[in-house]
């Protein structure tokens, strides 16, 4: 079994601030996505249940996102191998240039199972699995929150609006995962340390057959902008009694409390 | 004459999005025309041609039994070719959010989900949604020849319908069925809970150390006469149902008081909150991120706090 997990390295959203409704994204640390996490882990699970397999965790980024950090600490995880693609051109690329780099890496290192997140941390679009899956020719299975392998294939539960749904599929076959999956494993010292000898390899776009042409957005963010917020920031002080009657004071005058 | 395709297994949403369509059809000067898909499609029709569409596709082709996100997309594919659609209008309900962008690979379209704000400005539709994880709100503008947008459920108002009955047209699809079988689906156990009306909210977080201490959560609510609720955090503990869950995957409410207690006040949570004319926070730890969010701020624990607020209230 060949697991292909996909995982981005998402800037840290806590450590965003806003200025004049700005975000500053200089000097943002970069981690890996929530949700991949849950993927990562997810892919493991089935590894290890299946008793053998492979899991190659696929990374695509602009030269300067810590990647590499990224797949090591996804490598320390559990993951057996790592592939990255970096690409300048790719800081303005949108998700459909996005999964066709990604498809195309796909194809080179081959595949049974695709894992995605059901959303990226900082865009959350959901975009690329399904387009990935699309570019592929592959069934797809969005909202995973429990994935079992049988004979050839999976079974996923998922999670929709009202529904649960029990679904089967044969390989290949691309999933997407709810954080409800899993608690992603925090990876052990020593695994951190034999992380660094596993595999990793590096493609540039010409490795995958494309150039910088194939990954120009085929849309453009006209405005990026918080809302605004103004807000008192009283604290209260002393025992929790105090505290208490205190904040209850303030919402009377408020006038919030009753009808 | 180019169109507006409109999509939704929802009825009551395609209604919604026909409605809108017809409206921005009238400024575009575009047809709008509609899908409906699966079992019961036949019956759906009728309403989207009184919403505003011109001309309904149907099919009940036995390919679409559990709508097979890969079947309804090339369905939806064929049927946009065969229409000149130039918009496509699905929501983004969860299968709605996974349909789209896989419609629009196989339309060379781009595409935008999650959309909650969608207007007109000199001739381009523009999009809003939620972006770094609902810290910004981003417009976006799509430059392929055909644009998909995926957008929430009840975006827009919806009047009454005005228009005739619609052409119900029955196209000729070439489908295959799908490699993925469906083998249960059963409803969510969840309630009912209407957050988006819910005029005070005690948010509850993972600063609760066990299951049955969200019993504390409860009181307060009560005592403030509150709607409970909770981050994802929380929920995917199971302690409460995602009903209950307020944020970029949650509600989207505007009370009059927020209380959040132990939560930390993470931007995809509180993105749920922004519009809270009264936020107050309880969190043992002073730098958390809820406070810079908070009119009323005690940093202290939970497990003291919460009874001794209980208390005070009763006693008004
Ligand atoms: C794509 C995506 C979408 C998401 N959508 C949502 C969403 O819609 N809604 C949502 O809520 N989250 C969402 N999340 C998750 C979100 O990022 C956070 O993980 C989550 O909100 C954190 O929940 P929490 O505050 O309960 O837990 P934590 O972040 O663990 O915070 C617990 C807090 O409790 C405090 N605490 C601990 N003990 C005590 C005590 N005794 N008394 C008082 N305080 C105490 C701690 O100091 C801490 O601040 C999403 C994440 C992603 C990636
Ligand atoms: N640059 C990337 N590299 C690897 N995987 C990605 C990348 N961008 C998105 N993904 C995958 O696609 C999922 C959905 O991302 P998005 O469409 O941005 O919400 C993520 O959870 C990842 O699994």
């Amino acid at each position: 079994m060949n697991i292909l997990v996909f995982v981005k390295t998402n800037p840290d959203l806590q450590m965003i601030r806003i200025k004049d409704r700005q975000p500053v994204m200089e000097a943002i640390p970069y981690k890996v996505g929530d949700l991949e996490k849950n993927a990562v882990e997810a892919a493991i699970q089935l590894r290890d249940a299946a008793g053998g397999g492979t899991i190659t965790a696929v990374c695509l980024a602009e030269a300067n996102r810590r990647a590499k950090e990224t797949l090591k600490e996804v490598l320390a995880m559990g993951a057996d191998e790592a592939v990255l693609v970096t690409e300048p051109a790719l800081e303005v690329a949108d998700q459909a240039a996005v999964a066709l780099v990604l498809a195309k890496a796909a194809e080179k290192t081959g595949y049974d199972l695709l894992l995605f997140g059901e959303g990226s941390t900082d865009n959350y679009t959901g975009q690329v699995g399904p387009r990935v899956a699309e570019i592929l020719g592959v069934p797809q299975i969005g909202y995973a929150r429990k994935i079992t392998g049988t004979e050839g294939g999976v079974q996923v539960e998922r999670s929709m609006d009202e529904h649960i749904e029990v679904l089967e599929a044969p390989f290949p076959v691309a999933v997407t995962v709810v954080s409800e999956i899993n608690e992603p494993r925090i990876p052990s010292l020593m695994n951190i340390m034999k992380a660094g000898k596993k595999p990793l390899a590096e493609y540039s776009l010409a490795d995958l057959g494309l150039d910088a042409t194939s990954v120009v957005a085929q849309k453009a963010i006209l405005s990026n902008l918080a809302e605004e917020q103004d807000r008192k920031h009283i604290m209260f002080d002393g025992d929790p009694a105090a505290q208490a009657e205190a904040f209850v004071n303030a919402l009377l005058k408020e006038g919030v409390l009753g009808r | 004459m180019a169109q507006i395709l409109v999509y939704s297994e929802k009825p009551a949403a395609a209604r919604e999005l026909v409605f809108k369509a017809k409206e921005l059809g009238a400024a575009l000067g575009l047809g709008v025309v509609a899908a409906a898909l699966g079992e019961g499609a036949a019956g759906t029709a009728a309403g989207l041609g009184e919403y505003g569409a011109d001309r309904v596709y149907v099919s009940e082709d036995s390919a679409f039994a559990g709508l097979p996100v890969d079947v309804v997309a090339e369905a939806l594919a064929q049927v946009a070719r065969a229409a000149g659609a130039e918009y496509l209008l699905v929501s983004s309900t969860r299968r709605g959010k996974e349909l789209a962008p896989r419609v629009a690979q196989k339309l060379g379209a781009a595409c935008v989900t999650d959309v909650n704000s969608l207007t007109l400005e000199d001739g381009v539709l523009v999009a809003g949604r939620y972006a770094l994880g609902g810290a910004t709100v981003a417009l976006e503008k799509l430059d392929t020849q055909t644009k998909v947008f995926a957008i929430m459920p009840k975006t827009f108002e919806i009047g009454a319908p005005t228009a005739g009955a619609g052409e119900v047209f029955a196209p000729a699809l070439s489908l295959q069925p799908s490699a993925v079988k469906l083998v249960d689906r059963r409803p969510k156990e969840g309630e009912s809970v209407n957050l988006d009306a819910a005029e005070r909210i005690v948010g509850v977080g993972r600063g609760f150390g066990k299951r049955e201490d969200v019993a504390l959560g409860e009181q307060l609510a009560a005592a403030l006469e509150a709607e409970l609720a909770c981050t994802k955090g929380l929920a995917d503990f199971q302690w409460l149902p995602e009903e209950r869950i307020i944020g970029l995957s949650g509600a989207k409410t505007k009370p009059d008081l927020y209380v959040a207690v132990g939560i930390s006040g993470q931007i995809q949570h509180t993105v749920g909150v922004s519009s809270s004319k009264l936020i107050a926070a309880i969190n043992t730890d002073k730098d958390a991120p809820i406070f810079q969010l908070a009119d009323y701020g005690i940093v202290g624990d939970l497990y003291q706090v919460v009874p001794a607020l209980v208390e005070k209230l009763k006693g008004l």
